[in-house]
């Protein structure tokens, strides 16, 4: 097997919080992306799906773990061989309303990564920032135009031409269609889908709608409170989740024909704080099939088929 | 922005009073009748007439020639002042909010300490020490203004520094440098212009308080302070040598606040036309 294009391992953000207390964000988490692959992040709000994205490409500076992407090692890159680094890795913001400077045209926005990297300047840098638009499906002609006169899906675009100026390799999208319209974040993941084709792009997407991420994924990583708690081919883990948390994430999804509502458990209670987990498996406090040993043992990962979880009492 | 800050009746008569003070700095040379330091002594004290329009002071020198070259003054050190206080106030306030963290904390303490100190009481003791000149003035007033810029340009940063364009511009590997002038810089401006135009007022003021105890600009050069001052020992006859330096005063504090207000009505996202 080739080695994966991104692969994290023991990745750990703590924050400092109030008090002096550690807030685990991001408490171990293990990932790889193959080259052209979607891979989905998916969890509650809080759960450190962003962070842990912002982590990957040291938007945010992690405490440990390692960060492996086409081979060379992101967390001990400084200086130049960052800046080769993070024109291979790239991010798609949630709100395209924040992501864009109003003080800059469009054309400026988009030739700005050119000219920094040096890849082309001036009218060079102008012209490509035109056929950037053209690639996610603006005219050319609205470079000299300022993002308030843009529709939110329309930034959205914008800033995904950003994204692709450098010719990354990878996009890490944090939410990137949450923010929208149902219609236009359809355009937009449809979008998405065709640049993941034609340029070869291998995606993180983060995201809180199962069905997003079922559509536009091939594999799905789940979170819980900082945690991966399973992992595998979306068909699989939705299909035939491992976790119990993965399962009630799932059935929490609204189905409109109440005949085929799921009759199981439903997911009840908070996301506990982050700055004070429970002790042994996080979810234990939620969890229909919690034990004894639940309460004190971190469950231990197993995987099989490229399907694996973190559970003391997996569904089969 | 322009024809926004002329719709409105308030800061377009800021911006009239300001421009003719500007202009009454500028033109002094020509416009005034006499020489602002010449000194006439059979004239002294003479009440407004037609020769001494605003009448003559104890040493007979017209009071409208020194108000004219006094406008220069007020403006030299009310714009150099305040020009100098939002270069470093604004760079202090901009790069520790961008930074953050104990740095922040720390820089943040010192301006508390200097925001503490009476600006007049501040201005009062750099000019006593360092001696009256039009330097040390400009110096004691924007050392006075350095710690409220530092607070105006840290606030809009510390808020900036969070958008999704300034970590698009890390992911895009700009550096720190590039963000802060390039994408944080710009987005303060309009803030930081506001608050400068009202500034100055304070700065003419200040500038009028020190003159007027003796602690600005020599004499014989006029400033609208200190021909207060000198008024003062004629007050009961001669009040228009009081008077007079003081309108002068009152109208161009009146404009800066008038063009301020405008400025910050006209730059208001909310009120902003899409």
């Amino acid at each position: 097997m080739t080695a994966p294009l991104l692969q994290v391992q023991g990745l750990v953000k703590h924050f400092a919080g109030r008090g002096g207390v550690r807030v685990r964000a991001v408490d171990g988490v293990d990932l790889d992306v193959a080259a052209a692959e979607a891979l989905g992040i998916v969890g509650e709000s809080g759960c450190g799906k962003s962070t842990a994205a912002r982590a990957m490409l040291r938007l945010i500076e992690p405490d440990a773990g390692s960060i492996r992407f086409e081979g060379a090692d992101v967390r001990a890159a400084r200086g130049a061989a960052l800046t080769a680094l993070r024109r291979r890795m790239q991010m798609v913001f949630q709100d395209p309303y924040a992501s864009l400077n109003p003080r800059r045209s469009i054309g400026r926005t988009l030739a700005e990564p050119l000219t920094v990297h040096r890849l082309a300047r001036g009218a060079a840098a102008w012209e490509q920032a035109g056929a950037l638009l053209e690639e996610v499906g603006l005219p050319a002609a609205v470079r000299s135009r300022y993002p308030h006169e843009f529709s939110g899906g329309q930034r959205q675009r914008i800033g995904i031409a950003r994204a692709l100026a450098l010719r990354p390799a990878l996009l890490v999208a944090d939410e990137p269609v949450s923010a929208l319209d149902v219609s236009v974040q359809a355009q937009i993941l449809l979008l998405l889908r065709r640049l993941q084709q034609e340029r070869g792009l291998a995606f993180v997407f983060v995201s809180h709608d199962l069905a997003v991420v079922r559509w536009f994924c091939s594999r799905v990583a789940v979170m819980y409170l900082g945690r991966v708690v399973e992992r595998g081919p979306v068909a699989t883990v939705f299909r035939n989740p491992r976790h119990p948390y993965t399962r009630l994430l799932r059935d929490a999804v609204p189905v409109a024909d109440p005949h085929r509502r799921a009759a199981g458990p439903r997911l009840v209670g908070d996301l506990p704080s982050p700055a004070a987990p429970p002790p042994g498996c996080h979810f234990h406090p939620r969890c229909p099939r919690a034990t004894a040993i639940c309460r004190e043992q971190a469950p231990a990962w197993t995987e099989a088929g490229g399907h694996g979880a973190a559970c003391h009492h997996p569904l089969d | 922005m322009m024809r926004r800050i002329l719709s409105n009746p308030a800061a377009a008569t800021g911006a009239l009073l300001c421009l003719l003070v500007l202009l009454a700095a500028l033109f002094a040379p020509w416009l005034a009748p006499h020489d602002p330091i010449d000194q006439s002594i059979v004239d002294r004290l003479s009440p407004p007439s037609g020769s001494y329009l605003l009448g003559a002071d104890a040493y007979g020198r017209d009071v409208l020639s020194r108000i004219l070259y006094g406008a220069r003054i007020s403006l030299i050190v009310a714009v150099s002042s305040t020009a100098a206080a939002v270069v470093v106030g604004g760079a202090i306030g901009a790069v520790s909010g961008y930074i953050g963290g104990r740095l922040d904390l720390l820089v943040m303490q010192a301006m508390d300490v200097l925001l503490a100190l009476p600006s007049l009481i501040l201005g009062l003791v750099v000019v006593a020490l360092l001696g009256p000149d039009i330097g040390n003035l400009v110096f004691a007033i924007a050392l006075t203004a350095v710690a409220p810029f530092a607070r105006i340009a840290r606030a809009p940063v510390l808020s900036l520094k969070q958008r999704a364009f300034v970590e698009a511009g890390r992911a895009l590997g700009f550096s720190h440098v590039r963000i802060l002038l390039v994408h944080v810089l710009p987005n303060i401006l309009d803030e930081v212009l506001v608050m400068a135009t009202l500034w100055m007022a304070a700065a003419v003021r200040t500038e009028a308080a020190l003159s007027f105890i003796g602690l600005g600009v020599r004499p014989p050069t006029p400033s609208w302070g200190g021909m207060m001052r000198e008024g003062f020992d004629n007050i009961l006859d001669a009040p228009w040598l009081s008077l007079f330096p003081g309108l002068a005063i009152l109208l161009l504090v009146l404009g800066l606040n008038l063009l301020g207000d405008g400025l910050r009505d006209a730059t208001d996202p909310r009120l902003a036309v899409q």
